[in-house]
Parts: C-alpha cells; sequence; structure tokens
C-alpha cells in the first residue's frame, strides 16, 4: 500500500458504517490502492483541450411538469420497513 | 477588549410546488404520515429523478429576486450521509454551481440602511421528519417531505449583530413571499433558519472560531439565541478560555444555547456530481421569462406608499412588510378609503389584534371592504371612532357588513342637535358642582362634563357635537 494509508482505509471504513478488523484493512487496503493505481492512468492522459465532463450522455435539461400522480399505498411502503408504528417507520433513537 | 461580532445565515426555503423536486409525489402539508412516497423519493434501487420545471423556475425567481446572478449552466451533486431523515443516505444538492451566485438585500435598523450580501442559493431536496419519542428508546419517521423542493440562502458573513440577523430574515421572508416562490411558514417548517456566530477583537481581521446555532424555530429565536451566543462567546473569551467549533441548540425554556456536538474536523459529505440527473443549461429567453414574473417587491412597494399615498415612511415599511397585509391595503384602498385612515387601523388595531390572539391576518374573517366601510361610517359621522372599536370587535370575530352591525347593535351615533341638547342639559343640572367650577374657569370641568353625556348616551352622541353644545349651554347658564 503505497497510495493510501491505513488511517484513510479506516477513515473510509467508518464513513461507509463499516466495522473493519485489523487484517481486513490491510486485505481492502491492497484492493482500494489497486484500483486508484488503475485510475491514475488517466492522468497520463493529456486533457488540455477536453471539457469537464460528469456525464458519457450528450442529454441536457430534461424536465417534467409539476402535475401530481398518485403515490405508493402506505402498506406497500412500510412492507420494505423492518417495524412500524402507526404509519411511520420505526428507527433505533436518533437523538443528538 | 471589545469585541465585534461577525454573523451568517443559512435559510432554507420550501418551494411551493404542486410536486417534489424528482417525483410526482404531492407536497402537500399535513397529510398523514408516508402517504406521499413513491419509490423514487424512497430511494429504492433503479429509480431515474427528473427535475420539475416548476422547482427550476421558483429557484431562478428567488435568485433573481434576491439580486444574484443566475448560473448559465447548472447542475446536481449527492451529499452523502447516513441519516434515518434520508432513504438514500445522500441527499441531492448542488455543490460547486448553484443555480444563484453574489446576491444582496438591503435592511433597515434603527434608520440605518445596511447591504447584505448573499453568497449562493442552490436548489436541493428537503429530508424526511423524525419525531424522537421519550424514553422509548427509538424515533419515528415520516418520509412525506423527503424530496420537497428547497432552496437554501446562505448569507456573506456582513452581519454583525442579532439585530441585523432579524432585518435581513423578515426582509428575506418578506421577498419569498412576494415572489411566490414560499409561503414561508415556520410553524410548518417551511422556512428554516440556522445561524454561525463568531466574535473577534475590533480591528483583527482574521475571524474568530464559529459556533453553529441550530433549532431555532422563529425568528424571535433567532434573535435571542445570537444575543446569548454573543455574550456567551464574550465572557469565554474574556475568562482565558477558548471557543470550540461545536452545534449549540436554543432552548427556549431555558432561555439558553446548549450544546449539541462538537465538530472535530470538517464535515466529509464527498459531493459528487449525481449521474442519474444531466447538466441543466439556462438559455436566456428562459431567464427572460423567469423575470417577467416577478412582482413589485418590498422595497418597490414602500416606496410607491411614501410617493403616492404620502405615508409617513415608518407606515409605509409596517405595511409592506408581510405580503398579506400589503395586499389587504391595496384592496382597501380600492373600496375607497382614505390611505392615512386605513393605515392607522391595519397598525394600530389590527395588528394589536393579530399579535394579541397570535393569528394570520388571512385567518381574520375581516375584509378589506368591510374595514374600508367601517372607516367610511366614521368618514360620515354615522358612527364615533370609539363605537367603531365595537364594530372593528365584531368585524375581526365574526366578520360581516359594518353598516348592518351598526344598525342591528343600534350603534348609531347621536347627531340630532335636540336630542344631544337635551342630554348636555340634563348632566348640567344633575352637576352643580362641575358648572360652578367652569365659571370659576376650571376648564378641565368640560371634561367631565362631556364624559357624563357619554357615558348617559351609552357612548351613541357625537363627540364633537357634545362639546360645541356644553360650551354653548353653559355659556347660556
Amino acid at each position: 500500500m503505497e497510495r493510501i494509508s491505513k488511517e484513510q482505509i479506516r477513515h473510509v471504513a467508518d464513513l461507509a458504517r463499516l466495522e473493519l478488523k485489523e487484517e481486513e484493512i490491510a486485505h481492502f487496503g491492497e484492493q482500494l490502492d489497486d484500483v486508484i493505481k488503475a485510475a491514475q492512468q488517466l492522468n497520463e492522459l493529456d486533457t488540455t483541450n477536453v471539457e469537464p465532463t460528469s456525464h458519457v450522455l450528450d442529454v441536457r435539461n430534461v424536465l417534467r411538469d409539476d402535475v401530481v400522480k398518485p403515490s405508493l399505498d402506505r402498506d406497500d411502503v412500510l412492507k420494505n420497513s423492518p417495524d412500524d408504528d402507526e404509519g411511520q417507520i420505526k428507527v433505533p433513537s436518533v437523538l443528538e | 477588549m471589545s469585541y465585534e461580532t461577525v454573523i451568517g445565515l443559512e435559510v432554507h426555503v420550501e418551494l411551493k410546488t404542486n410536486t417534489k423536486i424528482f417525483c410526482s409525489c404531492s407536497t402537500e402539508f399535513g397529510a398523514p404520515p408516508n402517504t406521499q412516497t413513491c419509490p423514487i423519493c424512497l430511494g429504492h434501487p433503479g429509480v431515474l429523478p427528473v427535475l420539475n420545471r416548476q422547482a427550476v423556475d421558483f429557484a431562478m425567481k428567488a435568485s433573481m429576486a434576491l439580486n444574484c446572478e443566475v448560473a448559465d449552466v447548472t447542475k446536481f451533486d449527492r451529499k452523502n450521509y447516513f441519516y434515518p431523515d434520508n432513504p438514500k443516505a445522500y441527499q441531492i444538492s448542488q455543490f460547486d454551481q448553484p443555480i444563484g451566485e453574489n446576491g444582496w438585500i438591503d435592511i433597515e435598523v434603527n434608520g440605518e440602511k445596511k447591504r447584505i450580501g448573499i453568497t449562493r442559493l442552490h436548489l436541493e431536496e428537503d429530508a424526511g421528519k423524525l419525531t424522537h419519542v421519550e424514553g422509548q428508546g427509538h424515533s419515528l419517521v415520516d418520509y412525506n417531505r423527503v424530496g420537497t423542493p428547497l432552496v437554501e440562502i446562505v448569507s456573506e458573513p456582513d452581519i454583525r449583530t442579532p439585530e441585523e440577523a432579524y432585518a435581513y430574515l423578515e426582509k428575506l421572508k418578506a421577498i419569498m413571499q412576494y415572489t411566490e416562490v414560499s409561503d414561508c411558514k415556520m410553524e410548518e417548517g417551511s422556512l428554516r433558519c440556522d445561524a454561525n456566530i463568531s466574535i473577534r477583537p475590533t480591528g483583527q481581521k482574521e475571524f474568530g472560531t464559529k459556533t453553529e446555532l441550530k433549532n431555532l424555530n422563529s425568528f424571535n429565536h433567532v434573535h435571542k439565541g445570537l444575543e446569548y451566543e454573543e455574550k456567551r462567546q464574550e465572557e469565554e473569551l474574556t475568562n482565558g478560555g477558548e471557543i470550540l467549533q461545536e452545534t449549540r441548540r436554543w432552548d427556549d425554556a431555558k432561555k439558553q444555547t446548549i450544546l449539541m456536538r462538537v465538530k472535530e474536523g470538517s464535515d466529509d459529505y464527498r459531493y459528487f456530481p449525481d449521474p442519474d440527473l444531466v447538466h441543466l443549461y439556462i438559455e436566456q429567453d428562459w431567464k427572460d421569462r423567469v423575470y417577467g414574473t416577478i412582482p413589485e417587491l418590498p422595497d418597490a412597494r414602500k416606496e410607491r406608499y411614501i410617493q403616492e399615498y404620502d405615508l409617513p415612511a415608518y407606515d409605509a415599511a409596517v405595511l409592506t412588510q408581510q405580503k398579506a397585509m400589503s395586499d389587504f391595503f391595496e384592496q382597501g384602498l380600492q373600496e375607497g378609503a382614505p390611505a392615512k385612515q386605513l393605515s392607522n387601523w391595519l397598525m394600530g388595531e389590527v395588528n394589536g389584534y393579530l399579535n394579541q390572539e397570535g393569528l394570520e391576518l388571512e385567518e381574520l374573517p375581516l375584509t378589506p371592504k368591510a374595514l374600508a366601510e367601517m372607516i367610511a361610517l366614521i368618514e360620515k359621522g354615522t358612527i364615533s371612532s370609539k363605537i367603531a372599536k365595537k364594530v372593528f370587535k365584531e368585524l375581526v370575530e365574526n366578520g360581516g357588513d359594518p353598516q348592518t352591525i351598526v344598525e342591528e347593535k343600534g350603534l348609531v351615533q347621536i347627531s340630532d342637535e335636540g336630542a344631544v341638547r337635551e342630554m348636555v342639559n340634563e348632566a348640567l343640572d344633575q352637576n352643580d358642582q362641575s358648572v360652578e367650577d367652569y365659571k370659576n374657569g376650571k376648564e378641565k370641568a368640560i371634561g367631565f362634563l362631556v364624559g357624563q353625556v357619554m357615558k348617559a348616551s351609552k357612548g351613541k352622541a357625537n363627540p364633537q357635537l357634545v362639546n360645541q353644545l356644553l360650551k354653548e349651554e353653559l355659556d347660556k347658564r
């Protein structure tokens, strides 16, 4: 691992809410390092006259009209929730 | 040591669209929990968000009304975070290409004008609503609000006092209401505010460490929270302490700010362009079309009221602070009410009643037409201004038509000279002492006698006539 430190791996894992064991940090660290290495090859290209792009499609201004359509039935919505109470989704306490 | 305060405000305003920003679910407030959701706003895999044209129009309109430059090209980015108020684990927002930038609004505090810069205005989606259940170890989530279009408006750190912050918010809200992009109801969460505040020794260029204030549920709370925080920071520094970068919330019951969390390092939201949404190019004709829909804004109205109706600057400012009040005033004028009288009633009795009852003007059964007609009855001498207060009470509480109320309640002013003269003489006969006092040069005695006549007439005698006839009859004695 040259391009990414253990500290960075821990930080990224933490942001993704992943709990990694020491050996996993080494394992995924190596993989991530390879990914970055592959991506770094792109730096070899001369992009002087290339417009920055965040999209491969040449499509712009896709818009819809402000007209209401029916929403999902609540019973269907709540099927995806582990627990619910009076129509609301129950989650572990999140009081800051 | 003297300190200077630096305040920056972040205001979130919900846009008044029919549907959400990226799907066709209704945004109507107050629906039963989780009845206005779909696979898109719930963030199910494989769905495709499509931008609401009306939300873009509103964001452009708001930008223009706040004197921002509107972008030629704009895009949407994902702001990544885990919290149950957001089912996708990212919020679609705008990072480096907001719709509006470099704006300003003018405020006035204690007669002094000041221009407050607006850094940016960007479009994003709202989060769901979390309810913390006391002592149960869980929270409840309602996703109806998820995906409601919001604009976030960030001020430059130009604000120096809690009063300026208050004035900025009042003006911002007025502009959002005049342009009709939002109804700005803080109690329904359609306008929300976070404040950043720091202090620095007077003359120092660098900013001090700032704290962020949350849970500011009214403009009053913003004012009080900032005042408290200003003092707390100053005491901390004076006592040799240091300010930590932390998030605090205003506790209105305890009248203090309370630490929520200390910020370690900057947030790491890993923004990146949303691959599901394509770039938005805003051509000039689109901008022109939106610009054409901007109505007369509060400052312009205020100026017109001073010029056209000869109102004092104070009246003009109070009347234009809220669109509903200003519209009411204009409709009253159309019904023929004289500007100054109408303004007096609105600023005095109407505002007084609204404050006392905690109501909004739109909630009153009082109509501009009724108020104008009541003022006309005073002008014609049909009712005295004292009686008018009774009529007004009826109008604000139950509505109706002033003429009918006056007739039904027998409130017509007695302006018949013979009848009033009779009451005057009766009062004089019963109050020898006052008559004598008056004769001995005690001018004040006449006030008591006027009171007696008014009382005898149950407040219905024409006060000017009572005064005039009292003098005549006293001189005869």
